[in-house]
């Protein structure tokens, strides 16, 4: 039976439906799996390219093409959220 | 950016953003399908597949001079993103040369770093400079 989800502000995400992954296949998962580090402060930002919206327009967006002006990048769990 | 495609970004833009301000998002709404980007910066969190709540502020020079990353439920405070720029600003016009203390906003003190300074600092800044 399908339950109802509880509404949040993170996307409700799935996983696949069967047996637990074995504890070794497990760890060799987390191995594996990067671990997320955090960029220093003082030191340069990763450059990137994504694809935008912006005005009406697909478009993209490169980091290093706004070199010479600030820049306040803000990330979000997703659209339609809340807050 | 958040995980979103750029198609999802214009129906929020279209059908609920453009109702909070007028014309619609003045800025890029940018696309990271996947986190990648979001996983270069640190914020991507891989187990809920979204990106937590990121905050760069980038120096003309493309350096990172200060973050802020808060988990989904809680908000940013868009005043506070101002002042900091507003300060590394002043850092960056002034070569270095001024320094904004605790609590700092524009229009207030700076300090003045040197060798007069050292120790003195409890003399020009006072704690309740902090707090408002």
């Amino acid at each position: 039976m399908a339950e109802n989800l509880e509404v949040g502000c993170a996307r409700p995400t799935g996983g696949p439906v069967g047996q637990a992954p074995e504890e070794n296949d497990r760890e060799a998962l987390q191995t594996t799996k990067e671990e997320p580090t955090m960029i220093q402060v003082g030191k340069p930002a990763p450059d990137f390219i994504s694809p935008a919206y912006h005005k009406g327009q697909f478009t993209s967006v490169k980091l290093s093409d706004y070199l010479g002006q600030w820049v306040v990048l803000c990330l979000y769990p997703g659209d339609f959220t809340f807050v | 950016m958040s995980v979103d495609s750029v198609f999802v970004h214009k129906m929020w833009d279209d059908n609920e953003l453009s109702k909070m301000v007028e014309g619609g998002v003045p800025f890029a709404m940018l696309s990271d399908g996947g986190g990648r980007v979001g996983s270069s910066f640190g914020v991507y969190d891989e187990d809920a597949g979204v990106e937590n709540r990121g905050r760069f502020i980038i120096d003309p020079d493309g350096v990172v001079q200060g973050y802020e990353v808060l988990t989904p439920p809680v908000g940013r405070n868009v005043s506070e993103t101002l002042r900091q720029i507003r300060a590394f600003q002043i850092v960056r016009e002034s070569k270095g040369a001024e320094a904004t203390p605790s609590g700092w906003a524009p229009g207030k003190l700076t300090l003045k770093p040197g060798p007069e300074l050292v120790g003195k600092v409890w003399e020009v800044w006072k704690t309740d400079m902090a707090l408002d």
